[in-house]
């Protein structure tokens, strides 16, 4: 019997000295294979008397369970050292930078302009289009600013050679009439015509061009009509809208009177701001106003039964105060440096 | 316009500060631009007499002062300006006296000598940029008067932007007038007295165009002194409104202009001729003006002339031939309502613009001309002295501007403006601006008074409501209406996902300019004959552009200079082009479009990929991407813009949709741009029509797989080949798709070999290897029928 102890400890150092599982299966081969030391034992139990066999075989057998047990321990240790020998030769760098492309991004005036829509979709405004080469019908008279009207010096019109009837659009304005006129259209046969909601953004031209004016800028029109549209609502949605699109309540707007032949009564919109670095000055951000009777005919919609107000506002300045830029050049530049700074 | 805020609390003194005051102005409607202080902050400054003059022991540029600077004592004070003399009066600043940027006044030793105080020139006090010498005040000035006082320093300039409806406010007086209806505070206007005439001198005065002119009065002010001296005060209203102070006679009609809003002219009465005919040009007639401009007038300006000729642009500008002069003594003055629509636009037609036109084409009160006529006598004899002859008023009644009565509903006016305000309240308020209200029935019959142009109907009434209630005093409220849902269609996407593809993809949006230079537009879109602006701003921003390429390129260029070697750029813009019809605006055709452009490596240089130049198929990918799961054909096309091998007409659904390619390369050498870029130009509408998914049955039956080398014309567009295996392909066909293109050694060289997956499934049962042979065999005849191909490893 101390012969098989003495078996045991042998085996069992064998598998631990295994440094791999080939070692390992050698080692297993010496002692439980078909010419393995115990499995001579086994063999030899033939010859001996039946009640010496049984107690041999028991011991034999409890041998080969304690030499099992240890081969299964140690191949256990040996596939989680191998495991841990492939995880550690498979780490990488996880600080390298990822792999791929580069990101683009959206003009900044872009990001603006979607939010102006979607803040004012949320109060069921549509977006609304019109032609950039617009006749000077919609842009001018139609507005309710005939020819020589002095309001017309205030915009510096780019006309186009050989046609004095069409221009580039001053303002998105001329937007207002030509939905009117669809409005119209669409609701000719019915009892009675839905509110007119539109958001008109574009691109509008005038001859100027400095540090705070380009000959090309945005414009984004705004058009409520209906049949209890006053200039209160005027003021509660642009509040409304500033106070959204800034995302703070730390402003103060002001409606200031003015003058647009297509507005009465107008106002200039300015917002100060209580906090940051244009705290407390008054910035003019839109005009607008309650439409004039005079558009509302030439759309097409009686003004003794329906008002309506009207603004346009400058998504530009809108951006410049948003994000802090300084200089209204840099939108129209196509510098790639600036422009990616909006992603 | 310019105005002092001393001069205008002349006429009206509300119990408000400077800013209170600029604050009240803005929110009626006269927009405070600018409020600058006349001077700038100094104190301790005294009108002081210089005694005695004397030169400084030590030093030969520097004098030695005795001066009386009120305080009891002669003060010694050594001061260096030339024109220091004994007898003058000069500003003094004493001891602890603080000028202009905190500089304070000391006991000082110049060269040995004390001196107690210093002499000022106006530049030391921050008046003007004068420093030739001390600022010599007037003989009369009293010695220890505070120089602030004395100059009426503490004073503010007002600039205020008028819109052009407010002409009523083109003068001291308007401004007056609306300040006072605003704060309720008492209006004194300037008494005017009529001037008797002292002689008989007349010119006799003709309407000859009485729509134009309606009234025009005239005088003859004989034995003036054209050379006397306007006084310190009007001088000091003038400069304090921006005008500079020319000559008395000069500075008196100005005077009058600002004070009461009524542009007036002065003639030499001996350059004239017989009466004074108002009137249309004669054809050839010309005018040399005041500004040294000679003008051939059109047909649609009014003039002033006499019998001999044509004397100045009425309400627009003066001769120079009959124009006052230092050597004039017998004055002919005009006060004249010129109708605006005989003014407006007429200035500007001629490059000009003047004071006078710009308040007669908004509109002068045509009440004033006889007033304006007898304020500006009653100066000129003050002033110049002289003997005024009778008025002579020319009128025509019928033509003057009727002040019509305009109809205000107030429930009408509450429903305009979302306020609370009671009849009663609006009619006191219509009455503090001098409207005349009288009720009839449950209305207002307003009149304007004669200054206001701007009152022709109601809302015109609701705004003065609104304006006098206050902006501010209107509710902002939230507005009610039937909640409807808008519109939102899945047979489109809107522009912004189009933008985000890109975006995501690497491209950066850009804005560039609708106008171009008109070499770009023979470059890439070889358009002789672009849309050319009338007016435009620069030769490089003068023709509309028919393509955003050119811009996107232009783009590249500026960021090629700033070293940015990858520039992947977008944008969604209006073109322009000529057309037959054209819609929404006859003759033009205006559709969106979205271009891109890449250039440079493909992906940013990295550690982890190698770098490759961008080429054709990279923005193919992109630009199919922007359209799946839609599928785009694509044919070989010229563009003049383009590489002709490298380029394809874009096509969706049959219709030609755009264009893709590399850039040609005479451009990219003439342009600078270093390496090719690839652009595509895509119809907006295009990109943004969409299909609404529809189910199809998954086939639970397996699917198999067989490839297929072909090998073709090294020319033949591998899309002609999938049309001929699509086309004869059996319907169990999912999918046939290239996945190795290979051209090189083992082929010939004027031979590719073309690889396609062939995938094939039938919804209700396995295909048999029978049939998918004989499948093969079909799509192999074909290719070999119509395209000369043959199969890759078959001999022959």
């Amino acid at each position: 019997m101390e012969q098989l102890d003495q078996l045991v400890g042998q085996a069992v150092a064998d598998f631990a000295a295994a440094a791999d599982s080939t070692q390992l299966e050698q080692a297993k081969a010496r002692y439980l294979g078909k010419a393995g030391a115990l499995t001579e034992r086994l063999k030899s139990l033939g010859k001996l008397e039946p009640e010496a066999r049984r107690e041999a075989g028991a011991a034999i057998n409890a041998a080969k369970t304690e030499i099992e047990g240890a081969l299964e321990h140690r191949r256990s240790a040996l596939r989680e050292a191998a495991l841990q020998a492939q995880l550690a030769a498979e780490a990488l760098d996880v600080t390298l930078p990822g792999r791929g492309t580069a990101q683009g991004g959206l003009h900044p005036v872009s990001r603006t302009l979607e939010r102006i829509e979607q803040l004012f979709a949320s109060i069921g405004f549509v977006v609304a289009d019109g032609p950039e080469i617009e006749t000077d019908w919609h842009n001018f008279t139609a507005l309710n600013t005939p020819e020589n009207h002095p309001a017309r010096s205030m915009h510096d019109t780019f006309y186009l050679e050989g046609r004095d009837d069409v221009l580039l659009r001053t303002h998105t304005s001329p937007v207002q009439v030509r939905s009117m006129l669809e409005h119209v259209a669409r609701y000719r046969d019915a009892e009675a015509m839905p509110d007119l909601r539109i958001i008109a953004p574009g691109r509008v031209f005038r001859v100027d061009s400095d540090a705070t004016h380009s000959p090309m800028f945005h414009q984004v029109e705004g058009l409520w009509v209906g049949e209890t549209v006053s200039f209160a609502d005027l003021k509660g949605v642009i509040a409304d809208f500033l106070r959204r699109f800034f995302e703070t309540d730390d402003l103060q707007v002001r409606f200031r009177p003015s003058f647009f032949p297509f507005t009465e009564p107008s106002a200039e919109i300015d917002v100060a701001f209580m906090s940051g670095a244009l705290e407390g000055r008054w910035l003019e951000i839109a005009g607008c106003g309650v439409v004039h009777p005079n558009v509302l005919r030439f759309g097409g919609i009686d003004p003794e039964r329906y008002t309506g107000f009207a603004f346009g506002m400058g998504p530009d300045r809108l951006t410049m105060l948003r994000y802090g830029v300084n200089d209204l050049r840099l939108f129209f530049d196509g510098e790639l440096r600036f422009l990616s700074q909006f992603r | 316009m310019q105005f002092s805020e001393q001069w205008l609390r002349t006429f009206v003194d509300p119990q408000l500060d400077s800013a209170g005051l600029g604050h009240l102005l803005t929110m009626a409607g006269l927009e405070v631009e600018e409020a600058d202080p006349a001077a700038p902050a100094f104190k301790g400054v005294v009108v002081a007499q210089i005694v005695e003059a004397e030169k400084h022991p030590n030093a030969d540029k520097l004098k030695l002062c005795k001066v009386d600077a009120g305080t009891g004592e002669l003060l010694q004070i050594v001061c260096g300006a030339p024109n220091a003399a004994a007898g003058m009066k000069v500003p003094c600043a004493v001891v602890g006296a603080l000028l202009p940027g905190e500089f304070e006044i000391k006991k000082a030793k110049l060269r040995g000598v004390e001196s107690f105080g210093m002499l000022c020139s106006a530049r030391e006090l921050g008046l003007s940029e004068d420093h030739a010498g001390l600022y010599a005040l007037p003989e009369d000035a009293s010695v220890g008067t505070d120089i602030r006082a004395y100059l009426g320093l503490d004073d503010t300039l007002f600039t205020i932007k008028l819109t052009p409806n407010r002409a009523d406010c083109l003068s001291l007086t308007g401004v007056a007038r609306e300040v006072a209806a605003i704060t309720g505070g008492r209006f004194s206007p300037v008494q005017i007295e009529a001037v008797p005439p002292a002689s008989a001198a007349r010119r006799e005065i003709v309407l000859d165009a009485p729509e134009a002119c309606p009234r025009y009065c005239g005088r003859v002010l004989s034995a003036v002194d054209a050379k006397a001296t306007t006084p310190d005060w009007m001088v000091r209203r003038l400069v304090r409104s921006g005008i500079r102070s020319i000559s008395a006679l000069v500075d008196i009609t100005n005077y009058v202009m600002l004070e009461l809003g009524q542009p007036l002219h002065a003639f030499d009465n001996t350059r004239l001729q017989g009466a004074i005919h108002v009137r249309m040009p004669r054809a050839g007639e010309q005018v040399l003006l005041l500004n040294e401009q000679t003008v051939t007038p059109s047909a649609d300006t009014l003039l002033i002339a006499d019998e001999a000729r044509a004397l100045a642009l009425a309400g627009i500008m003066g001769g120079e031939e009959s124009g006052i002069t230092l050597e004039t003594t017998e004055v002919f003055l005009e006060s004249a309502f010129f109708a605006p629509d005989a003014i407006a636009g007429r200035a500007r037609s001629y490059g000009f613009a003047s004071d006078a036109s710009h308040r007669f084409e908004r509109g002068v009160d045509p009440e004033l001309a006889r007033t304006a006529l007898e304020r500006a006598t009653g100066l000129i004899l003050d002033i110049c002295g002289g003997d005024a002859g009778p008025v002579v008023e020319a009128v025509a009644e019928s033509a003057l501007p009727a002040r019509t009565p305009v109809r205000l509903r107030p429930a009408r006016a509450r429903r305009v403006l979302g306020i609370a305000l009671d009849d009663a309240a609006m009619l006191a308020l219509l009455r503090r601006v001098h409207l005349h209200v009288e009720s009839e029935g449950d209305a207002f019959v307003v009149t304007p008074p004669s200054w206001r142009f701007d009152i022709e109907i109601e809302e015109d009434l609701i705004e003065e409501i609104a304006r006098l209630h206050g902006y501010d005093n209107i509710p902002a409220v939230a507005p009610q209406g039937s909640l409807m849902m808008l519109p939102s269609t899945e047979h489109g996407r809107p522009v912004w996902a189009a933008r985000r593809l890109l975006a995501a993809r690497g491209y950066q949006e850009v804005v560039n300019f609708a106008f171009v230079e008109e070499a770009w537009e023979r470059d890439f879109c070889a358009n002789e004959n672009p849309i050319r602006l009338a007016n435009p701003i620069a030769s490089q921003l003068s023709v509309m552009r028919s393509s955003l390429i050119p811009g996107l390129v232009g783009n590249l260029a500026v960021n090629r200079k700033r070293q940015l070697d990858r520039v992947r750029v977008f944008e969604v813009a209006r073109v322009f082009r000529r057309a037959a019809e054209g819609a929404p605006v006859p003759g033009f055709d205006q559709p969106m479009r979205v271009s891109a452009l890449a250039a440079g490596p493909v992906v940013p240089e990295q550690w982890g990929e190698r770098g490759r130049t961008v080429d054709f198929y990279d923005l193919k990918g992109d630009l199919e991407a922007l359209f799946a799961p839609r599928v785009l054909s694509f044919a070989p096309c010229r563009h003049p813009a383009l590489h002709p091998g490298r380029s394809a007409a874009v096509r969706l659904d049959g219709d030609e949709i755009g264009v893709i390619g590399e850039l040609h390369p005479v451009w990219v050498q003439r342009y600078e741009l270093g390496s090719a870029p690839i652009v595509f130009e895509i119809a907006l509408d295009a990109v943004l029509a969409a299909r609404v998914p529809a189910y199809a049955e998954i086939s639970r039956m397996p699917s198999v797989r067989r490839d297929l080398a072909l090998v073709v014309d090294v020319g033949l567009p591998v899309e002609r080949v999938l049309e001929v295996l699509r086309a004869a392909a059996p319907e169990q066909t999912r999918e046939i798709a290239l996945f190795d293109l290979y051209h090189g050694k083992g082929i010939d060289p004027d031979k590719k070999s073309l690889a396609f997956r062939v995938s094939m499934q039938d919804t209700r049962r396995t295909l048999e290897d029978a049939e998918i042979d004989a499948a093969i065999e079909v799509l192999v005849s074909a290719a070999e029928n119509t395209l000369g191909a043959r199969l890759r490893g078959s001999g022959g």
